[in-house]
């Protein structure tokens, strides 16, 4: 046990510092702008005052280490400054937005991992099968769809055709949940279908992967079902490689959801990322690269401290 | 035009280019030489089907100008004209030709995505090289700089390099070149790892071989078949990517043809029931579908097992 | 010793094919067999016999990719080949166990020893899950584990391979079967720690009166084992007889060349005189891996001309001393001269005179080849390299060297490594060795991975390329039957330090170090009494057989 605390302290460790380096480098790419962002801001037109005083405004006169301290410390109390487009608090502008998103992502994991997993294990019990075939057909087209594309077929055949669900998922704080839940089943449909397949396909490549090993032979000769030989023998193995697939899905979600945020016009941090791109909002985008990676970061830190959790030869040490 | 007839169409489509890819097969595996005819009768139809395809695409980006009934920027109609000669898909939002812009549209697309993932392998893939060959400090510094990197996700990671650099294709190239170079560098060090660790290398290194001859004759003929799966992959998701920024209005920028921005442009469509806009979106569709069957059956053959 | 005549196992004409790249062959060519109850049956072949496949195939199984094509396999009156699914899988684990090579690949990691050993008896509804542990607990009593009571309850990676290979006949037993098929069981394992192995597996067939198919391609161990033997060759049956007579009076030419392999010895030359300076002087080497030193202080000299075979168990640090050698791993401390003088201790740092002097050949050859590289690349290479030789007299060179090694240079010269077999391919790798023109040759198991005669011919080759070159040889090895074939000098290792050295026929004749005694006596004679006796003899000396294991 001693080991293995050791490790996943190590992990987190690791986890800490790359968040250190990830928040320089976003950070540091705003120094990389060519040009004086307050020169850019104000137009070539402005005075050499006025620019010095928006300098000053923006704290762009102190060096930048001192910056940096100042906006780490600001983003890690939920202060990430002013908007440069508009002059509004961040805070302000992310606050519902980062929860919307959250809860999209939410709720396509909850449809789809179940799915993908359960899904994985038959295709791997029926591996060979003309099953086992038009699943691989289906998934390999379906994570090669883009997700506008998944997208836009959804709400033409479920929306505009169908009319079951509205096309423009636009909720609010007051929108109540029931109403949420249908308002967002079309994004969250679409999210599903992309990540299932990925996600299924690694569950089956991992649990046939030990298919071919001598302890599953074993079993098989003591005359075990092939169910059981796959659930009890190759899944507990399999656990590891399938929860980082999981986790790197879920993390896809989180980041993946730009897209699918532009084009039902869902209101959640992927548009407000895009719209803050579109107008080189170097602030904002700052802070939602920032939320990005730390979720990001903190999803392959679960799954890696999981995978260490679920390794026998880790858990009993000799 | 009608939902379902779209989508008749579209099966129609898929019907046409199935049987094409089954009568290839059958001409192939006649015409071809023996060594190769037993590789080719053993590939499956879906492979076939995507060979088809690709082929399809090649030939439209070469020859666009040939195949387009329009010019590029045109605007030869008003907007949004139904479909119908001349403009048998209709005209889209400033009244320029689809079909043409379709066709144009590969040339810019696919070529950009092309020459970005091939930037990408030739920058990820001597990295990977020099790092599993040397190993020791050169080994650590880069597979630590790639963690980092990795360690943001990579279409926000584009969306903030882009807000700097700004939005036109040389950036555009250069930003996701780099950024996938990270993937295809784990990659060619994961599988050139698995050969250094050879015997012939070791008897190589102590014959007193250079880093050159080691590189060129024990490893890399030995690591091919994974890095040509691997560059269909990283074409795919390199394609994909592309076509989201453009679709988000942030890839490649007007006038300039391109299937991602032309979905966007001519959204307001879907709408009112009509599925012109998904056409540039199937278009990417296909394209990727097909380069994924034929990776799919090299990854089949070269190890079996691989997802 | 069969309890009874009636047949328990009855084979007859079986036919299995295996697929590769989409085509069928027959890899198993009709075989009959027949087993009484309580019969030990052994097969034995070289490798390609489907001695495996066959053992499977008793139990109505087939490997992904093989196929029962023909005949039938009878087990108690049950006609398996024609059987159903659910039939055939109430047999297995119940009826019919299976003991596989490499236990500790065959347990599964996930869970704990007991609950594989009881899995059987619980799924088959043979006992309860308790009575499935009291049961498992005696078993592994009987057969002599550590701590009965507790091992159970470990996971696979706490136990050490010799004692995972006594839990799974364990676990073979657990439904007491009429038949267990042992699949070279000890193959995976030390010499010392095979010994109690087999030891195990016989007391437990002979308590439990199962019959069993033992095999293996090690003759010495079947003598032990087997009532029964049956000599497979390429899927098809050679001869089948009693033990001791199969022994005493084999009928078949190929059963008389299996015996007889072991029969190569090359005379021993004297030592080399004192003054003389050795070609590779090993001087206080000390070497480690991070921070786990795993050779200590270690000295050896290697004579123009002359063997010096390094013999250990896995881990004894062998392999490590070779690496000192060559530059692959820089000593701690210590040195390695070259002909006196002092070689840098990383490769990187030797002249390309002192590279190409210090030759290697490996132990797998199908990783010791580039696949991509035809043989005249692959030979010719070093020729170029050290010699600058190109064109026509680089040609010249690699057809002699092919001549040299009994390969037809026209037929091998544009082969590629895949299209030869495993003997041709160790041959290729001396020749590689051979093209540099080094006085030293360091040989790492180069027949460990072989069948007994093409190792055989190998064996000679070597001996006869060391007389026309005059070279020198450090052959490292586990095996002592290769020793005694090849040595001139021993030196026997065992976790990092040389326990003793000296020229090989005092090696051979008592009294020896402690270790090396229990090392010469465990390796298996074609005696089938010798396990009876050497038990009884360690027994008397008081030689516990457990500490010989771990």
């Amino acid at each position: 046990m001693q080991l293995i605390l050791k490790m996943i302290l190590q992990r987190l460790g690791l986890g800490l510092f790359t968040l250190f380096v990830v928040s320089v480098i976003i950070f540091s790419a705003v120094e990389l702008l060519p040009g004086d962002l307050a020169q850019e801001i104000l137009g070539q037109s402005a005075t050499p005052e006025t620019v010095a005083a928006f300098r000053h405004e923006l704290g762009l006169d102190k060096p930048a280490i001192v910056r940096y301290m100042e906006w780490l410390g600001g983003a890690a109390t939920g202060d990430f400054g002013k908007s440069l487009a508009n002059g509004r608090e961040i805070a302000e502008l992310i606050g519902t937005r980062l929860a919307n998103t959250l809860l999209l992502a939410a709720y396509a994991a909850v449809i789809a991992i179940p799915l993908a997993v359960g899904l994985g294990l038959l295709a791997a019990l029926y591996r060979n099968t003309w099953f086992d075939r038009s699943i691989n057909i289906f998934t390999l087209s379906s994570i090669s769809f883009p997700e506008f594309f998944v997208a836009y077929i959804l709400i033409l055949w479920l929306s505009v055709h169908a009319g079951v669900f509205p096309s423009i998922a636009n909720i609010n704080e007051s929108t109540p949940l029931w109403d949420r839940l249908i308002r967002m089943f079309l994004p969250a449909l679409t999210l599903t279908l992309v990540v299932t397949a990925h996600m299924m396909r690694m569950t089956r490549a991992a649990i046939i992967n030990l298919l071919a090993a001598p302890y599953i032979e074993m079993a098989r000769l003591k005359g075990l079902p092939p169910r059981v030989v796959i659930l009890k023998h190759a899944l507990p193995n399999a656990l590891a490689p399938i929860i980082n697939v999981i986790a790197l899905n879920m993390a896809y979600l989180i980041t993946g959801v730009v897209v699918v945020e532009v084009v039902f016009v869902y209101p959640g941090l992927g548009q407000l990322l895009v719209d803050s791109v579109s107008k080189r909002d170097i602030t904002v985008v700052q802070a939602c690269c920032l939320i990005f990676a730390v979720v990001y970061i903190l999803f392959n830190l679960i799954a890696d401290v999981l995978s260490i959790a679920t390794n026998p030869r880790l858990l009993h040490k000799k | 035009m009608t939902i379902g007839s779209f989508a008749l169409y579209g099966l129609g489509l898929i019907v046409v280019l199935t049987i094409a890819a089954w009568i290839v097969k059958r001409v192939a595996v006649v015409v071809a030489p023996s060594d190769y005819a037993y590789i080719l009768k053993t590939a499956p139809l879906t492979a076939w089907f995507g060979m088809v395809v690709i082929f399809i695409y090649v030939m439209l980006a070469v020859l666009a100008p040939v195949f387009a009934p329009f010019s590029e920027t045109a605007i030869v109609a008003s907007e949004y004209e139904p479909w119908g000669a001349p403009y048998y898909l209709g005209t889209d939002s400033l009244g320029r030709d689809m079909l043409s812009r379709l066709i144009f549209a590969a040339r810019n697309t696919v070529g950009i995505a092309f020459l970005t993932t091939l930037l990408a392998f030739f920058l990820g893939g001597a990295m990977g090289l020099l790092a599993s060959t040397l190993g020791g400090w050169i080994d650590q510094i880069f597979s630590r700089a790639v963690d980092v990197l990795m360690a943001i996700p990579q279409l926000i990671f584009a969306l903030l390099l882009l807000t700097i650099v700004g939005t036109n294709v040389v950036n555009l190239i250069l930003v996701i070149a780099v950024l996938d170079s990270t993937r295809v560098y784990r990659l060619s060090r994961a599988v050139a790892m698995n050969v250094v660790v050879m015997d012939y290398v070791e008897a190589a290194k102590l014959r007193g071989e250079g880093l050159g001859w080691l590189i060129r004759r024990e490893i890399l003929p030995n690591i091919t078949a994974p890095l040509i799966a691997e560059f269909g992959l990283r074409f795919c998701f390199v394609f994909l990517t592309i076509s989201a920024l453009s679709f988000l209005g942030l890839g490649i920028q007007p006038p300039t043809a391109d299937w991602g921005s032309m979905v966007r442009d001519n959204a307001t469509l879907i709408t009112f029931g009509d599925p012109t806009p998904l056409m540039p979106a199937a278009a990417i569709a296909l394209l990727t579908v097909a380069v994924n069957f034929v990776v799919d059956w090299m990854l089949h053959r070269s190890s079996g097992l691989k997802d | 010793m069969a309890d009874t005549d009636e047949i328990l196992l009855s084979i007859r004409g079986l036919k299995i094919e295996g697929r590769s790249e989409e085509v069928w062959s027959e890899i198993v060519h009709g075989v009959d067999l027949d087993l009484h109850r309580g019969e030990v049956l052994g097969l034995i072949g070289e490798s390609g016999a489907g001695k495996s496949t066959i053992g499977l195939a008793a139990m109505g199984f087939t490997r992904d990719g093989c196929r029962i094509s023909g005949g039938t396999v009878t087990f108690d009156g049950i006609e398996l080949t024609r059987s159903s699914v659910r039939t055939r899988r109430a047999l297995r684990g119940k009826r019919i166990a299976y003991v596989a090579q490499s236990a500790a690949a065959s347990f599964n990691p996930a869970h704990r020893l007991i609950d594989q050993c009881t899995e059987s008896a619980v799924h088959h509804h043979v006992m309860s899950r308790s009575e499935a542990e009291h049961d498992a607990i005696d078993l592994f009593r009987r057969i002599q584990l550590p701590d009965p009571e507790d091992i159970g309850f470990r996971y696979p990676h706490q136990v050490s391979g010799g004692q995972l290979q006594r839990a799974m006949t364990a676990m073979a037993m657990s439904c007491r079967p009429d038949l267990i098929i042992f699949d070279e069981p000890t193959t995976a394992l030390d010499v010392t720690t095979q010994i109690e192995v087999l030891a195990a597996i016989r007391d437990a067939v002979e308590q439990f009166g199962t019959a069993a198919i033992y095999i293996t391609h090690d003759l010495a161990v079947v003598a032990q084992m087997a009532d029964r033997i049956l000599v497979l060759l390429k899927g098809d049956p050679v001869e089948e007889a009693d033990t001791r007579t199969m022994l005493a009076e084999p009928q078949e030419e190929y059963t008389k060349s299996l015996w007889a392999v072991r029969s190569f010895k090359r005379p021993e030359k004297p030592l080399a005189p004192p003054e003389e300076t050795p070609v590779v002087s090993v001087d206080h080497v000390t070497a480690a891996y991070g921070t786990l030193t795993v050779l200590h202080d270690v000295s050896f000299d290697i004579h123009r001309g002359r063997t010096v075979a390094v013999v250990g168990e896995s881990g004894s640090g062998k392999s490590t001393a070779a690496r000192c050698i060559t530059g692959l791993l820089p000593p701690t401390e210590g040195t390695i001269l070259f002909n006196g003088e002092e070689l840098a201790a990383d490769y990187r740092k030797r002249s390309w005179d002192h590279l190409r002097q210090i030759q290697m050949i490996y132990q797998m050859a199908d990783t010791a080849l580039n696949p991509k590289q035809r043989i005249r690349d692959i030979v010719g290479r070093p020729i170029e390299f050290y010699l600058g030789l190109k064109g026509k007299k680089k040609e010249e060179r690699i057809r002699a060297l092919l001549d040299q090694i009994e390969l037809e240079p026209d037929d091998f010269i544009d082969r590629l490594p895949a299209e030869l077999s495993g003997g041709q391919k160790q041959r290729i790798g001396i020749a590689r060795a051979l093209a540099a023109e080094p006085e030293f040759i360091i040989c790492d198991e180069v027949t460990s991975a072989l069948d007994q005669l093409v190792a055989e011919g190998i064996l000679k080759l070597l001996a006869k390329l060391q007389d026309d070159f005059n070279l020198a040889y450090m052959f490292i090895t586990h095996d002592l039957a290769t020793v005694k074939a090849i040595a001139d000098e021993v030196v026997v290792m065992k976790e990092g330090k040389v326990v003793e050295a000296g020229p090989k026929s005092e090696m051979f004749r008592p009294p020896h170090h402690a270790y090396t005694d229990l090392l010469l006596s465990s390796v298996p004679e074609m005696d089938p009494d010798w396990l009876d006796n050497l038990l009884k003899e360690r027994e008397e000396a008081g030689v516990k057989i457990e500490s010989a294991g771990n």
